[in-house]
């Protein structure tokens, strides 16, 4: 077992982590959409994303401006290339003015130049004095958290921190912890020579910096002390004052679900100190490679994060583990993609594969970067630095053979028999017993569902289909292919299977091998280019989402101009299979049951890739109450049910929190069944109730629909 | 210009957002008045001419109290103006701000003379003065309403200083103030009304 897998281990066995982080993610939710009321949310983060990305356009020319203004109005500015030459004008800014004590609030930029550690080395008294920071700097740790540093502390770890520090018995009383810390910081700020801040805004048109606070310390840390000094990351800059609105409106609403934070500072120059003469002010701009970044035509969106930590808040996978594993000074989804560059790419390995691309904080980011998207470059770009592991690399050579691919799908099929029974493997030896811990894996069908094709009698139809059914489908749950044609035939379309159809080049797509997934691509579009049909239906959303969105994207990079045509008309014919059979019932032509018995309540999981890449979300819910159904809604529908391909093979204790949190929520629904339009998503579902001895009734839509035709 | 009935609606907005941050707003009616408020107020906050008992009074809003004033400098325990020792032995601070906002609850205060920081960072208590014609619907209105560059010191103040950093718990006062005392006085404003 590796470090990190340990760690992994630890931070789930952490019950305070876990459970503080997953009560925040539920209360987050309800405050952050509370916020947001009267608020157009697509149309701020469209303004942040657009100014933000106008100023990573123009970084150079802003840092100029930027300078010349703040310096006009008395600021000392300098640019920095590296944290090391960050940290080397800190300390001669201490040394100059003899500085002993320095009291900073809260700074990322400072974090990732590992400031703290540099001034206690030069003999220099430092504190934190945001509450977080300073539990966190007391217990010699890292944030765990962009936003809510000391989250995974409870109230009595604190109180022994803090009795440690004041030689005082304290109680646990938080209201009286807080008091302490007033008390003992206070005459820290009152003693302090240099005030250390970064900025959550950098206004090139003015020199002005924005710092927002709830405690007020960055009040303090301005006001007080003489000299002033501001780490400012590059990605701060903005062009303009009203730039900023935008910014502040989003901020605190997707940081806390606050309409705004206590305190919102605009200090512009060197302001007056108490005794009246003006701050010997210090701004220190850092690049750290983010002028590197702005020209890469990938990541450049990575600069327009305002480190709001909506995608930590958000992410199924940090809310188990926390920032300690998930992160390294950045963290959750952002912190895989900065720590990539701001540290190194091979230190965002293991970090980025905790990513199970569930696309949630692609929908929350007030940024609009799309995180998911930039891990997977990240994924992508350590594969090709260090190469596919060998296991991983044989597998996509077997699974782009389609004859030995399936070839070993039917020896697996018989070779499983001594470990499967009831249509489940239990339990795998060896290493490979995680994959079955907590969730029982499916047998594979003992006939393909592309054997069972030839001998389904279809009637005459009007118009034709074609059927792609993906590995899970064909391989592994054959009946929902059935139910497909059953369902499409009762409408009226006639479905063809073409047998070349293989494996839609997915895994090696989430797997960071865009290579491998373009040679499926290719013998994907082969197969299904020139065959008459009005249609391809594909019941599986992953391989949806292939063929609609990646095809196309993978040819332009990999293909001839006749394969990038042809994926673009697969693409424009694809559809999933509730999408197309509900338009096909709003035509009339699908009839259900209706003097036979109800089918009863059935609650619904939204499948990552149909509700966020697809955006497919009321149609599986209208098709089930057409047919009868009583949707009951369970809690975080559309939250990733831990499946993520392979994923769940690859980080299976993560996998299995992740799940376990999906069975709970089921549970609480209290429907005696459940319906998803993803054999994924099916096979996570139905092996976690299998292994937890629960017997909800899992399927797919399409089999439900089947079941209701008239 | 904003009709008088725009204020009325901007006013309730402003104070039920400031009273749902946590800060304690009340209401006059002029400027007539204010003086015995404030007096009352001191008073109920147990300010007193001692040590850590002490309010200052950072430069700016006497003047606009005219006649008012001169009721109020011989409270005792009230200091004129801001010091770094006496803001922080203070109990109380005041100060004037130059904008409300009514989305938020949110006062902007031009805070680029450091008294007007110590006054409301420091002392426990923070009485803020609004004129109820300076109260804007929206932060963007108000921001645009500030230049930076004549203004150093822009503070927007939002309820009392807050920390959720103990197992989220929403406790108030770590830093700042843990009571800020909002008074919005409808008519007698002097200076600029709104465009």
């Amino acid at each position: 077992m590796s470090d990190f897998e340990k760690s992994i281990g630890e931070a789930l066995a952490d019950p305070v982590l876990s459970d503080s982080l997953t009560r925040f993610s539920e209360a987050y939710r309800t405050s952050r959409a509370r916020a947001y009321e009267g608020i157009d949310f697509e149309a701020v983060r469209g303004q942040i994303a657009g100014r933000k990305a106008h100023a990573a356009r123009n970084l150079d020319a802003l840092a100029e401006r930027f300078t010349q203004q703040a310096q006009a109005a008395g600021a000392k500015v300098t640019r920095v290339a590296s944290p090391l030459d960050a940290c080397a004008y800190v300390l001669a800014v201490a040394r100059q003015s003899g500085a002993r004590v320095v009291v900073k609030s809260k700074s990322m930029a400072s974090e990732e130049i590992h400031l703290n550690a540099t001034l206690e080395k030069a003999g220099i008294e430092v504190s934190e004095t945001d509450l977080g920071e300073w539990i966190i700097q007391l217990a010699h740790e890292r944030p765990s958290h962009m936003v809510l540093p000391a989250i995974h502390k409870t109230r009595g770890q604190v109180a022994g921190l803090f009795s440690r520090e004041t030689n005082e018995e304290l109680s646990d009383d938080i209201p009286a912890l807080v008091a302490v810390a007033r008390r003992e910081l206070r005459a820290k700020f009152l003693s302090a020579d240099i005030g250390i801040t970064g900025a959550n805004i950098a206004v090139a048109e003015t020199g002005s910096l924005v710092l927002l606070t709830n405690e007020g310390n960055a009040r303090l840390v301005t006001t007080l002390p003489r000299t002033h000094i501001a780490i400012v990351g590059l990605e701060k800059l903005v062009e303009r004052y009203d730039d900023i609105l935008p910014i502040i409106t989003a901020l605190p609403r997707s940081a806390t679900g606050q309409l705004i934070t206590s305190y919102v500072s605009i200090i512009t120059g060197a302001v007056e100190n108490t005794d009246g003469t003006p701050k010997d002010l210090h701004i220190i701009l850092l690049d750290n490679r983010r002028t590197e970044m702005a020209a890469d035509p990938v990541f450049n969106e990575a600069l327009q994060c305002i480190r709001c930590g909506s995608c930590l808040n958000v992410c199924p996978v940090f809310r188990l583990v926390g920032g300690h594993v998930f992160g390294k000074v950045y963290t959750g989804g952002i912190g895989a993609i900065l720590t990539a560059w701001f540290d190194a790419l091979e230190e965002s390995r293991d970090i980025q594969s905790l990513c199970i691309q569930c696309g949630t904080c692609k929908d929350f980011c007030p940024g609009s970067i799309d995180i998911p998207g930039l891990i997977r470059e990240v994924r992508d770009r350590v594969t090709q630095r260090e190469g596919l592991p060998f296991l991983q690399r044989a597998a996509y050579a077997v699974v782009n053979n389609r004859k030995m691919f399936h070839a070993a799908l039917r020896a697996a099929s018989i070779a499983q028999k001594p470990v499967a029974g009831g249509g489940f493997i239990r339990h795998l030896p060896f290493a490979l017993s995680p994959m079955t811990e907590g969730r029982s894996l499916p047998a594979i069908a003992a006939i393909p569902f592309r054997d069972r094709f030839p001998e389904i009698g279809q009637p005459a139809c009007t118009e034709t289909a074609i059927f792609y059914s993906g590995c899970l489908i064909d391989f592994v749950y054959p009946e929902t292919g059935a139910s497909v044609v059953k369902v499409l035939n009762h409408a009226g379309v006639r479905v063809v299977f073409p047998m070349d159809q293989t494996c839609c080049g997915a895994p090696a797509r989430y797997g960071g091998s865009p290579e491998a997934a373009a040679e499926a691509a290719k013998a994907n579009i082969k197969a299904l280019t020139n065959r008459p049909a009005e249609s391809i239906v594909s019941a599986c959303p992953t391989c949806t989402a292939a063929l609609k969105l990646d095809f196309p994207e993978l040819m332009k990079k990999f293909g001839t101009a006749e394969e990038q045509e042809q994926a673009r008309v697969i693409a424009d014919k694809t559809h999933d299979f509730s999408t197309l059979v509900q338009r096909l019932a709003a035509e009339g032509r699908v009839k259900f049951k209706e003097n036979a018995p109800g089918p009863g309540a059935t609650s619904y999981h939204d499948s990552c890739h149909l509700k966020r890449t697809l955006g497919v979300v009321n149609e599986p819910r209208q098709l089930l109450a057409s047919a009868g159904y009583e949707i009951r809604e369970m809690a975080e529908a559309d939250t990733c049910c831990g499946m993520g391909g392979a994923y769940s093979l690859k980080v299976p204790a993560v996998a299995r929190g992740v799940l376990d949190r999906k069975l709970s929520n089921i549970k609480a629904a209290g429907a005696p069944e459940v319906s998803t339009d993803c054999p994924g998503c099916l096979l996570q579902i139905r092996g976690g109730c299998d292994a937890a001895g629960l017997d909800f009734e899992v399927r797919h839509t399409a089999d439900r629909i089947a079941d209701r035709l008239d | 210009m904003l009709r008088y009935a725009h204020f009325r609606v901007f006013t309730e907005d402003f104070m039920q957002r400031a009273t749902a941050a946590g800060a304690e707003c009340h209401l006059l009616a002029g400027v007539a008045g204010l003086a015995s408020r404030i007096e009352t107020l001191l008073t109920g906050c147990g300010v007193a001419d001692s040590q850590g008992r002490l309010a200052v009074w950072a430069a700016g809003p006497v003047e606009n109290l005219g006649h008012e004033a001169a009721a109020l400098v011989s409270f005792p325990g009230l200091r004129l103006g801001a010091m770094r020792e006496s803001a922080a032995n203070a109990l109380v601070g005041i100060t004037a701000a130059g904008w409300g906002v009514a989305q938020t609850g949110t006062l902007i205060l031009d805070s680029s003379d450091a008294a007007q920081r110590l006054a409301s960072t420091l002392p426990e208590i923070h009485i803020a003065l609004l004129w109820a014609n300076r109260i804007v619907p929206s932060l963007g209105e108000a921001l645009a309403r500030m230049d930076p560059r004549r203004a150093p010191f822009i503070a927007a103040i939002t309820g009392p200083s807050r920390t959720a950093d103990i197992e989220r718990v929403l406790t108030i006062g770590v830093h700042g103030p843990k009571r800020l005392i909002i008074l919005i006085v409808q008519e007698g404003a002097k200076g600029d009304t709104q465009q």
